[in-house]
């Protein structure tokens, strides 16, 4: 067991400094693609107008908050099983990013309620449950930051964010079922009505794409996680000492 | 019923990214005493901690009985008392009520007049009915020692039992131990302060790498 | 097994009733939050109505939270936190206790308060009723997620504050339900499915919250 906590966070280093640039490119190339076929090749909505394409970016991002804390979720629940210390690099590595994405995804449609309800903000269930998500994503960041041993730290941050994803599905459906209590907009952000398939295509591309540049940069900051808490070992030493 | 003995095997403990001690070995029989030493921060508390259970090893395993404590929490805990730099005496409460809490979530029956008399050998009789809020460090430190003497496990964990006592205390402290070792009991602990063990099977344990004096007079 | 959590649950007690203080704290809380709000908003009776079970329930959110801080920080201080976790005996059923002890002294008497400050609110007898389920359904879940973040904030600086952005989002079901429920019979669409719901709600916190928090509570004193 200690060869293996031991040696896999410097060959991981080594395989994520090798992927990095392939997951970055892949990343920047489909956003360039994606963003093509959604602003200039997919037709524009009789109904909603070119305001509409803001989905092509809202709901990829929407789609990444949320699934970006399922994975920390699990890199989590696996780190306390068995007590990995790279799964634990890893939910660290992944929380800005889904911080971020769950801040487009708030903004994006705040951008687009604005054409759509005419107001910058309404309390619908789907924005509703992304503030919510923000909140958690805010509350974990914030743990971490006040523990300074690393360990209780993300051992602590795993807790609560596994507690957290128990708790994602009856948060949605309480928003929901509060949403449709109050009366909430009956457009719905996600359902582009009549969805042509460039539409789709254009999602899709740009889903992929946030995927990739989220694996690009979650490894980017592991290896900087790696580095730092390995600061002791001989190889670290030699990496950090060539960089300097 | 296997002999009671503790052992530690090939223990590593880290605090932070600072490795502490790595390949530690000993083992601890019925009637000994284990003299944990060193300097300060070189990871005295870190060990008993690890030997409480409470926290966990980097490496290594901690053995009761020949069998790794994690396996038999229940056991090992009921055999087990440790007493830290903080007494775990609630301000609010008297001596008493304290030593009923105690028995209690050890999860053993409350025997009052023996608490009573533990408390009065501790030279407490006075303060009995007193909030333990206004009892002065050493006695807080009595009350503390009566519920280790209650709660009557063979292995007691002490954390530097003798800072801030007074010279009687320090002499009570030693023949607590002494009767405790003598009634077939194990004692883990670390001090600072010299220590008269006459008749003690006694075992040193030096925790870092600095050299430290004879405290054993 | 039940000997240790009555342990526990007695000496919770005992010690909060020998600290008066901070238990009427969180009382008047409680009371001057929700008055805070018809001085806000303005006396209209029909407002205060529609408002009131929304501002009520988070106000007695409010009030039990700023006691959950220290649901283990003064033990932790004095040490008998540790002599506790070291107890043969199962750390949940330590957690249990301690969250059912909260519940007792810091939520069953916001439930005694709730009705005065709902004719305050000009709520209808009914409504009132319901309130008072509600919230006899709902705080638990407080008790029992709030003993997840003490145990994770244990020791920490600006604990408390910290506490609160842990678990006000995941309580945030409870509030969406209770309050919910008022709405529900004073709408006159009936409260069952809000209460069925915030019952549920409480069971799997029930099942779930107290092994995370014993989790948490050994990751905090390592």
């Amino acid at each position: 067991m200690s060869l293996y906590t031991y040696a896999a966070p410097s060959q991981f280093y080594r395989l994520a400094g090798q992927l990095t640039p392939w997951f970055a490119w892949s990343a920047a190339l489909l956003t360039g693609v994606g963003l093509y076929v959604s602003f200039f090749v997919a037709p524009t909505d009789f109904q909603q107008s070119e305001a509409y394409r803001i989905i092509f970016i809202h709901v990829p991002a929407a789609w990444m908050s949320m699934f970006i804390y399922l994975v920390m979720a699990f890199w989590g629940a696996i780190g306390l099983a068995f007590n990995t210390r790279l799964s634990f690099m890893m939910s660290r590595a992944l929380a800005p990013t889904g911080a971020m994405f769950t801040v487009v995804a708030l903004w994006t449609g705040a951008a687009w309620g604005k054409p759509m309800w005419g107001a910058w903000w309404v309390w619908d269930a789907r924005l509703t449950s992304e503030l919510i998500l923000l909140f958690l994503y805010a509350g974990i960041m914030a743990l971490w930051a006040s523990i300074d041993d690393v360990r209780r730290g993300d051992r602590a941050g795993a807790l609560l964010t596994l507690i957290g994803a128990i708790n994602i599905p009856i948060i949605y459906f309480s928003v929901k079922w509060w949403n449709t209590l109050h009366q909430g907009s009956t457009i719905n952000l996600t359902k582009a009505p009549s969805m042509a398939q460039t539409m789709l295509i254009g999602m899709l591309l740009l889903a992929v794409a946030a995927w990739f540049y989220t694996i690009a940069v979650a490894f980017i900051r592991v290896r900087r996680l790696i580095l730092e808490r390995e600061r002791q070992t001989e190889w670290a030493k030699d990496i950090l000492a060539k960089e300097a | 019923m296997p002999p009671p003995r503790i052992s530690v095997h090939d223990l590593a403990c880290a605090r932070g990214d600072r490795l502490l001690f790595k390949g530690m070995n000993f083992t601890l029989e019925a009637g000994e005493l284990l003299l944990v030493q060193g300097g300060n921060g070189q990871g005295k508390t870190s060990l008993l901690r690890l030997l409480t259970g409470l926290a966990r090893p980097e490496q290594g395993e901690v053995h009761w009985c020949g069998q790794n404590v994690t396996r038999q929490r229940e056991v090992y805990h009921a055999a087990m008392c440790y007493l830290g730099h903080a007494n775990g005496v609630k301000d609010d409460l008297n001596p008493v009520e304290n030593l009923r809490f105690a028995d209690g979530l050890q999860g053993r029956p409350f025997d009052e007049v023996k608490a009573v008399n533990t408390l009065k050998s501790l030279g407490l009789e006075r303060c009995l009915d007193l909030p333990c809020r206004v009892l002065s460090f050493g006695q807080r430190r009595r009350v503390a020692l009566s519920a280790l003497l209650l709660a009557g496990v063979t292995l007691w964990i002490l954390d530097e039992p003798l800072t801030g006592l007074d010279v009687h205390a320090v002499a009570l402290m030693e023949s607590l131990i002494r009767d405790h070792l003598a009634a077939g009991g194990m004692v883990v602990a670390t001090t600072h302060q010299a220590l008269n063990l006459e008749g003690v099977k006694v075992q040193r344990l030096l925790v870092g790498n600095v050299a430290i004096p004879d405290l054993t007079e | 097994m039940h000997r240790f959590l009555l342990a526990v649950l007695r000496r919770d007690l005992t010690l909060a009733a020998r600290r008066r203080g901070d238990w009427l704290i969180a009382q008047f809380f409680f009371v001057i939050v929700a008055s805070l709000f018809p001085l806000g908003v303005g006396p209209e009776p029909e407002m205060l109505a529609r408002i009131g079970p929304g501002v009520l329930w988070v106000a007695a959110t409010l009030a039990s939270l700023l006691s959950l801080a220290r649901l283990f920080e003064d033990d932790h201080r004095d040490g008998s936190l540790e002599h506790m976790v070291l107890s043969p005996e199962p750390t949940v059923l330590l957690v249990l206790g301690k969250a059912l002890a909260h519940w007792l002294i810091y939520c069953i008497p916001l439930l005694l308060i709730a009705p005065i400050l709902g004719i305050q609110f000009n709520l209808p007898p009914d409504a009132i009723l319901v309130l008072e389920f509600s919230l006899l359904l709902g705080t638990p879940i407080l008790s029992l997620l709030g003993a997840v973040g003490a145990a994770l904030t244990l020791g920490l600086r600006g604990g408390g504050v910290l506490l609160t952005l842990l678990i006000l989002p995941l309580y945030i079901p409870a509030l969406i339900f209770g309050a919910g429920a008022v709405d529900g019979v004073m709408a006159g669409t009936g409260a069952e499915a809000h209460l069925s719901l915030l019952g549920a709600f409480m069971m799997l916190s029930l099942m779930i919250a107290p092994w995370i928090a014993a989790s948490a509570l050994r990751v905090s004193l390592e």
